[in-house]
Parts: C-alpha cells; sequence; structure tokens
C-alpha cells in the first residue's frame, strides 16, 4: 500500500485480473513483498498471533453456533449436554473457543505493551494506536457478551453486574440510568431478551472486529513497522521483504503459541474459568463471590476501589478512554525505552501495577493483607494502584518526556543489527 | 530453490518441503473436528428404536409411523395385493435388487425378498428420486397403475411390493430393519 | 528484567501473607487425593466406574438427579465400560414416564404416572418430578444435580470426596449444629443438610472389593468425574498426538526459519 509495487503479473490471466482487480497485487504488497525493518524481536510476532486467535474464535465460534440454543431453558443444556457431550468433537470445540478467549487477550496484552515499551503508538503511528485501542475495547464487549451465553451461574450474575453499571446515570439525571438498563435487558431482570441479544451481538462483534483489523493493517502499513529501536528506516539495508523471513519467523513464534493455547485446551481446559459456571443461571441465587473473567480484574478492582458508585464507573471507562490520549501524553521525542532509562523503570512500574489492580480485583471485596502484624485492606492498595494508573498517564508519562536525557540512538538499523546481537 | 545453475535438490530444499508438508498434513487434520461435528450426534444415534403394534391394522390399510424422522409406511396387504405383487417376475422390474436391509445387498426384488410375513409390507415411506413422501392407493382413491404408491412430485409409481415400475426413481422402496417381537407386533431399528 | 525480580518477590511474600484467619465455620481445605484421571495419560478406572455406577444407582439416585447422562453414554468410548446389552439392561431396569397413550392419559386410574421401561436413547430419571417436591421431602434443601458436580466445585473430585467422606467428626466445642442439618467441617458454613450418605456395607460390590465408605466414595467420585467430563479420555490422548505433532513442527519450523534468516541478524 505504501511506496512502489513491485508486482509483475506473470501470466496473461493475472495481468488480464490485474487491470480489473488488483488483488494479488494488494497482497504481494501487503503480505509478501512488503518491506519490513530487518530488526523486529518476538515481541513483534504477536500481531500474527493476534490474527490467528481472531480467526480461531470465529471458526469455533460459527462452528458452535450450529449447536448452541440462545434460550433461557435451554442455553447451558445445549452447552453442557449437547456440545460438550453429543455432538462429534464438541467439547474440543468448546474449550477451543473458551480457552481461545483468554489467549487471545493474553496476545493482545503483550501485543499493546509491546507498543508501550517501543513507543510504537509515536508519530506518525497515532491513528494505528487508536484503531488497535477499538479493537481492543471491542473485544471485551465481545468477550462479555460471550460469556453470557452458557447461561451459568457466572454469565447470569456478570451480565446483572456489569449491565447495572448503566444504572448510575440516575445519579446524573433520575430514572436515565434505569431505563437504559431496562432497555438493555429487554425487561426487568436480565433473562431470555436479554440473552438473545447477547447471542446476535455476539456472533456479529467478531465481523465488526475484521473489519477494523483491516483498518489497523491499513494504517500500518502506510507508515510501515515501528521496531524495537524506535528509529525510522533509512534505506533498503534495512529492511527486508515479509515473505519469508517474517512469514516464517511469525510461523514458529505462531506455532510455540499455539502449543501453549492446546495444552491448556487439552490438559487444563477449566483454568481459566469459573467452577460457578457450571451450575445453570439461577435468578434467586448469587455466587458467593461473583469475579469477572481474568481479563477484565485490574479494571473491577479500580471500580470496586471508588466507594461512590458512578464516580466509580467514570474512572473505569476512563482507565480506558486514557488509551486513546497516549500518543500525545507521551512527549519525549525518542521512541523506544531502549533508549529512555526513567521511560524504561516507569513502564515496568506500570506493568507491575496493572498485575497488582489485576490481583486485587481476583480477591473479595473485604479482604485484608497481613504485613508484620498491620492490616491492610486491599482496597487501599487498589486505590493506590489505580492512582498510579492514572498518574502514570497524564502526570508521569508528559512529565518526564520533558525531563528525562535519553540515551545516544544509533546510526541506523542496519548498523545496530551489525554491530551487535538483538536483545532486548 | 534448486537454480538453473544446480538443479539437484538441496539441503535446504528438503527443510522447506518437509515444513510445508508438516503444516500441510497438520492443517488437514485440524479440518476434521470441523467437519465432523455436522455428522449426527451421539444422541441422534441412539435415537430410540420403535416398536410397533399392528393389531388395529384392517386387511388392505397402511398406517404411518414415525422413525429417525421418516415416515414409515406399514401396510397389511390382502392376499389380492400379495397375489399381484408375486405375478411379476424380477426381470420385468426397473430395480432388481430386494432393497431390504434385512437381507444381503445382492437378493433380488422378489416379492418373498421384500417382507417377512407377506402380509405386513413395511418400508421407510421416502421416494427414491428425490425424498417426497408418495400417496398410497386404496380401491376407494387408486393412485398410478400398480396398485402400490404414487409419488406426486415426479410421478414415480410403485407396485403394492413397494418396487419401482415406472417413474424417475432409481430404486424400490426401503425395507428397514425390523423384527416381528411377538405375532402382531413388530420393533424397527 | 532484573529488576523485576524484586518486585516479583516482595508480591509473592504479600500474597502468601495475604488471607483470613480460620473461623469454626471457615470450610476446610478438601483432602488431597490421587485419581486415576489426572494428569496428561489419566485415564478412568474401569472397575472404579461401575462400581461408582453402582454406588450412584443404590445410594445417591434415590435423591440426586442426573439428567445429562443417557443410558447409552454407559457403553459409549471413554465411559464404564459397559456392554450396549448390559447398558440396555441398566436402561430397561429403569421406570422413565411414559408419553401419553392412545387414550391421552398420562395417569392411570389411581392417578399414578404411567411408566415405561428405559431405552438406551433415555437419560437417567429424576428422582423427585420437580423441584418443590424436591425440597419437600429433603427438608427445604435442593439436592444438586450431579450431572457436572465435579467441574462445578472447587477442588473438584476432592472436595466431593472430602464431603462424602467428612461425616462423623464431633463438631468443635461451642460449635453449634442446625436442627436437620449434620457437621461436615469440609462444607461451607459446616452445616450441610444431607445426612451421612455413606456406610460400610452400603453397597455389596460384585467384583470382591471391601465395602468401605472410602471405597464406596472412590468408586462414585470416579463415575461423578466422568460424568462431568465424559471426554476427558479422548481429551487426553488426542491432546497428546496433537502437542507432539506441533513440537515436531515448531522443530521443523525453527530450521527454516534458521536458514531464511542465515546472515540477515
Amino acid at each position: 500500500m505504501a511506496g512502489h509495487s513491485s508486482y509483475v503479473p506473470g501470466t496473461g490471466l493475472t495481468r488480464w485480473l490485474d487491470q480489473r482487480l488488483p488483488i494479488i497485487r494488494l497482497v504481494n504488497d501487503s503480505f509478501v513483498a512488503f518491506p519490513t525493518p530487518r530488526n523486529l524481536n518476538f515481541w513483534y510476532t504477536f500481531g500474527g498471533v493476534l490474527a490467528f486467535m481472531l480467526g480461531i474464535q470465529i471458526v469455533t465460534g460459527i462452528v458452535l453456533a450450529m449447536h448452541y440454543v440462545p434460550n433461557s431453558e435451554l442455553a447451558f443444556l445445549s452447552v453442557e449436554q449437547r456440545i460438550m457431550r453429543e455432538v462429534n468433537y464438541g467439547w474440543l470445540l468448546r474449550y477451543l473457543h473458551a480457552n481461545g478467549a483468554s489467549m487471545f487477550f493474553i496476545a493482545v496484552y503483550i501485543h499493546m505493551f509491546r507498543g508501550l515499551y517501543y513507543g510504537s503508538y509515536k508519530a506518525p503511528r497515532e491513528v494505528l494506536w487508536i484503531l488497535g485501542v477499538f479493537i481492543y475495547l471491542l473485544m471485551v464487549m465481545t468477550a462479555f457478551f460471550g460469556y453470557v451465553l452458557p447461561w451459568g451461574q457466572m454469565s447470569f450474575w456478570g451480565a446483572t453486574v456489569i449491565t447495572s453499571l448503566f444504572s448510575a446515570v440516575d445519579q446524573l439525571v433520575p430514572h436515565l440510568g434505569t431505563s437504559i438498563t431496562t432497555w438493555l435487558w429487554g425487561g426487568f431482570a436480565v433473562d431470555d431478551a436479554t440473552l438473545n441479544r447477547f447471542f446476535s451481538l455476539h456472533y456479529l462483534m467478531p465481523f465488526v472486529i475484521a473489519g477494523v483489523v483491516g483498518l489497523h493493517i491499513w494504517a500500518l502499513h502506510v507508515p510501515g513497522n515501528n521496531n524495537p529501536l524506535g528509529i525510522d528506516v533509512k534505506g533498503p539495508q534495512d529492511m527486508v521483504p515479509f515473505h519469508p523471513y517474517y512469514t516464517v519467523k511469525d510461523g514458529f513464534f505462531l506455532v510455540l503459541f499455539i502449543i501453549v493455547y492446546l495444552a491448556f485446551v487439552f490438559y487444563a481446559p477449566n483454568f481459566f474459568g469459573n467452577p460457578d459456571n457450571y451450575i445453570q443461571a439461577n435468578p434467586m441465587v448469587t455466587p458467593t463471590d461473583i469475579v469477572p473473567e481474568w481479563y477484565l480484574l485490574p479494571f473491577y478492582a479500580m471500580l470496586r476501589s471508588v466507594p461512590q458508585k458512578l464516580l466509580g464507573v467514570l474512572v473505569m471507562g476512563g482507565a480506558l478512554v486514557s488509551l486513546l490520549f497516549l500518543p500525545w501524553l507521551d512527549t519525549s521525542k525518542v521512541r523506544s525505552c531502549r533508549f529512555r532509562p526513567l521511560m524504561k523503570q516507569l513502564f515496568w512500574l506500570f506493568a507491575f501495577d496493572c498485575v497488582l489492580l489485576g490481583y486485587c480485583g481476583s480477591q473479595t471485596a473485604d479482604a485484608v493483607w497481613n504485613i508484620a502484624g498491620v492490616e491492610l485492606p486491599l482496597v487501599w492498595i487498589a486505590r493506590l494502584g489505580t492512582l498510579f494508573y492514572f498518574a502514570f498517564f497524564w502526570v508521569l508519562m508528559p512529565w518526564i518526556g520533558k525531563i528525562e536525557v535519553t540515551r545516544p540512538l544509533p546510526e541506523s538499523i542496519a548498523q545496530s543489527v551489525l554491530s551487535k546481537g538483538d536483545g532486548l | 530453490m534448486a537454480n538453473a545453475t544446480n538443479p539437484e535438490p538441496t539441503r535446504r530444499d528438503f527443510l522447506y518441503i518437509a515444513t510445508g508438508a508438516a503444516v500441510t498434513v497438520g492443517a488437514a487434520f485440524a479440518v476434521w473436528p470441523f467437519i465432523d461435528q455436522m455428522n449426527p450426534s451421539s444422541a441422534v444415534l441412539a435415537m430410540a428404536s420403535i416398536e410397533v403394534d399392528l393389531t388395529a391394522i384392517q386387511p388392505g390399510q397402511q398406517v404411518i409411523f414415525k422413525w429417525r424422522g421418516h415416515p414409515l409406511f406399514v401396510r397389511r396387504r390382502t392376499p389380492k395385493e400379495i397375489a399381484a405383487a408375486r405375478a411379476v417376475p424380477v426381470s420385468a422390474l426397473v430395480d432388481g435388487l430386494a432393497r431390504n436391509a434385512n437381507l444381503k445387498d445382492a437378493a433380488p426384488a422378489s416379492d418373498e425378498n421384500r417382507v417377512i410375513k407377506p402380509e405386513w409390507l413395511v418400508l421407510v415411506g421416502v421416494c427414491t428420486h428425490l425424498g417426497c413422501i408418495p400417496t398410497v392407493s386404496t380401491p376407494q382413491s387408486p393412485q398410478g397403475s400398480f396398485g402400490g404408491w404414487l409419488c406426486h412430485c415426479h410421478g414415480s409409481d410403485y407396485d403394492t411390493a413397494g418396487r419401482i415400475r415406472k417413474g424417475p426413481a432409481p430404486q424400490n422402496l426401503a425395507v428397514p430393519p425390523y423384527a416381528f417381537t411377538a405375532p402382531t407386533k413388530i420393533k424397527i431399528g | 528484567m532484573r529488576r523485576l525480580l524484586p518486585l516479583a518477590a516482595v508480591f509473592a511474600a504479600l500474597c502468601c501473607s495475604a488471607g483470613m484467619a480460620q473461623t469454626a465455620s471457615e470450610p476446610l481445605p478438601p483432602k488431597e487425593m490421587n485419581w486415576s484421571f489426572d494428569g496428561v495419560f489419566g485415564t478412568y478406572d474401569r472397575g472404579a466406574l461401575q462400581r461408582g455406577f453402582q454406588v450412584y444407582k443404590e445410594v445417591c439416585s434415590s435423591c440426586h438427579s442426573l439428567n445429562m447422562v443417557a443410558f447409552h453414554d454407559l457403553a459409549g468410548p471413554g465411559g464404564p465400560g459397559f456392554t450396549e446389552l448390559q447398558a440396555k439392561a441398566i436402561a430397561a431396569g429403569y421406570k422413565i414416564p411414559a408419553e401419553p397413550n392412545d387414550r391421552g392419559e398420562i395417569t392411570d386410574d389411581r392417578g399414578n404416572r404411567l411408566t415405561r421401561p428405559g431405552v438406551l436413547a433415555d437419560h437417567f430419571p429424576q428422582p423427585f418430578p420437580n423441584e418443590q417436591a424436591a425440597r419437600a421431602n429433603n427438608g427445604g434443601a435442593l439436592p444438586p444435580d450431579l450431572s457436572l458436580i465435579i467441574k462445578a466445585r472447587n477442588g473438584g473430585p476432592n472436595y466431593v470426596y472430602s464431603i462424602i467422606t467428612g461425616f462423623g467428626r464431633a463438631p468443635p466445642h461451642g460449635f453449634t449444629v442446625m436442627s436437620g442439618k449434620y457437621y461436615n467441617p469440609y462444607f461451607a458454613g459446616r452445616n450441610i443438610s444431607m445426612p451421612p450418605p455413606l456406610n460400610k456395607g452400603s453397597v455389596s460390590f460384585s467384583d470382591g472389593t471391601p465395602a468401605t465408605v472410602s471405597n464406596e466414595a472412590k468408586a462414585v467420585v470416579t463415575f461423578l468425574s466422568w460424568a462431568s467430563e465424559p471426554q476427558l479420555e479422548a481429551r487426553h490422548r488426542i491432546g497428546f498426538e496433537v502437542l507432539a505433532f506441533l513440537v515436531l513442527l515448531a522443530g521443523l519450523l525453527f530450521l527454516t526459519y534458521r536458514k531464511v534468516w542465515h546472515g540477515k541478524h
């Protein structure tokens, strides 16, 4: 898509097609001849992993939908009896899909933290980053809708709790929030109507994601890849064609990723799940500990850390929205953390903070840390974590970019590659 | 990657071919669960065989039961109908095979091979042409010219042993696997 | 990465010290058992499955349903290994609520539900016709369906084993066992509505296994584990084949990767 096309149709037929629909040219220029920095490391292979996981989720999802019944009386049975026991390989497809969601999020978090570390969100890749944030938000919504479908206890109560977040709007405009939740549910509680619309949306959203992924790749191929050095490519000596260099490299790491994924599917298929979801939804009984799926735990911790309902919802939303402003909050002229000693430390603190928040979210609301005899309620840890999360984006990052003394950048990618090996 | 100056396959070529082959084979195996999931599930396969009481069926009458999602014709034939079916030589039939799940595939389509007891004709009521349900012929409302069944979709005409005699259907109506569990009780499937 | 290690150590130390003091109503952690179906090559012990089926049939099934398991599953691959004839005989021994008869009735003259013998396609019948009847017969408590019980409880087989063998201990001093309930230290709140289900000799195993409470419990937990995860053996076997292939493929891809990138790094 960028620069000159190197594609030369080899036969009469391809020449004919090329004048009418240059699709082979598009594929060739985007995924075969596409010039790519020669120094991309392991962490850059997760874009390919994510494309693969989207494909897996769509294919297994379409197949599961052939057997699933979106009806509150039958949904649980259609999953746990029909799919898991009766359909040929139904258990495999279901475990692939359920664990696939978790692996998808593992990959997306690595992909996002990699972008953060190497400054891939900075000019001229702001739109690329923002599209990525939108994909992430769409993924969260899709995963939420999907988790409701098996109609277990966690499905039901997760749906109830998350949709009830909207009732916080009541504190701004009386009755508006309640009207929104009633509209979302299609009733006065999560019920058959809710399940049906969530199924419809869960089927639709992956295709929306696929569309935005198309834009994301387009926005990647205009400026071209960033790289671990964060410097611009100077010429052909800095680059290799995407195929075979990155097809084989991405392929190798993809297979390693699939091995981890399938190890969960075959030997710990319920590792990411919650036993309560093997109990059919019961609107009369709430499980003692409702926990969202692990990939939402940091946001859940932020929500719970704020004692005021509307403010809690705003903080949680703000945590996601902050990501959109990242390209302009980072004031540094240097992209990669390799040459930014302060930002590098801040990055690891931020990563630790996200894990810490996730841990807080996984514990009960009244959990307490006992450190050398001093009782420390976990909610205070979550509050500090939330504070640091926002401070990272809105205070520390803009500030550090201005005061930081960066290390000298190498002349070019080629020079750096030839002078030393490839490290983090 | 073997070029003009070195047409011999190299170790590198072998590696590329082996890797490509492994990817292809792996992908081919991975496709199977996605295909097989559309085959009948264990619950469908385990669907009960049905048991039918024939006592109430009058001579010349046909009763339809449901078996594996298809209509099952049970017809109590009159001696005249049996005689009509037995009078036809196998060589005059469109389909010379019995199509009887209780017999060998090669059994000829004689009337004896179409029944267990001559009085009772048990058939899967699905036209062998394109799957419509043929209409039974009775003296009150005759169908077709052979006294058996006529399929109204495309005019396949069956005789009193359910054998195709005229029209586009290629085969005789199928005889399902069944057995008499009592003089007037049969178990199908 | 090196600066992460101390952070991680602090984090781990904090996590370990987290948690609340044990109180008298906090459940004990489940007993740690070894199961034949644990691990990468785990399979169900056929003998235990068949004995467990017997325990379910003769003991548990008077209160607990097993809705998702069909009789043909008993003869299916990876299951208790009954032959199809045995499974048919087992099915025929159960009375299944009958379909309406020719007169459209589902009860006989005395108002009893009409039944028919079970066939392979039927599922295990429920002990009570509805939830209300189940509660009315069990002091207000609802005996849960056992189809997924092993997967629906934290601790899985260890938890269920601990519960059914956890009766008979004296409650700690000052602990009140509510009326109509039983003391079971492995149950949340330690007051359980289920009476002790297993006794020595509750069943008599035809294969000569002594009918101790522990043997009965092991057998029925194995059976219920299979009921929760009937495809486990296929999963373990296919998983091994798939992962072995992928490791091989990863090796080939690594060699190809090195060849392709030779001189470019």
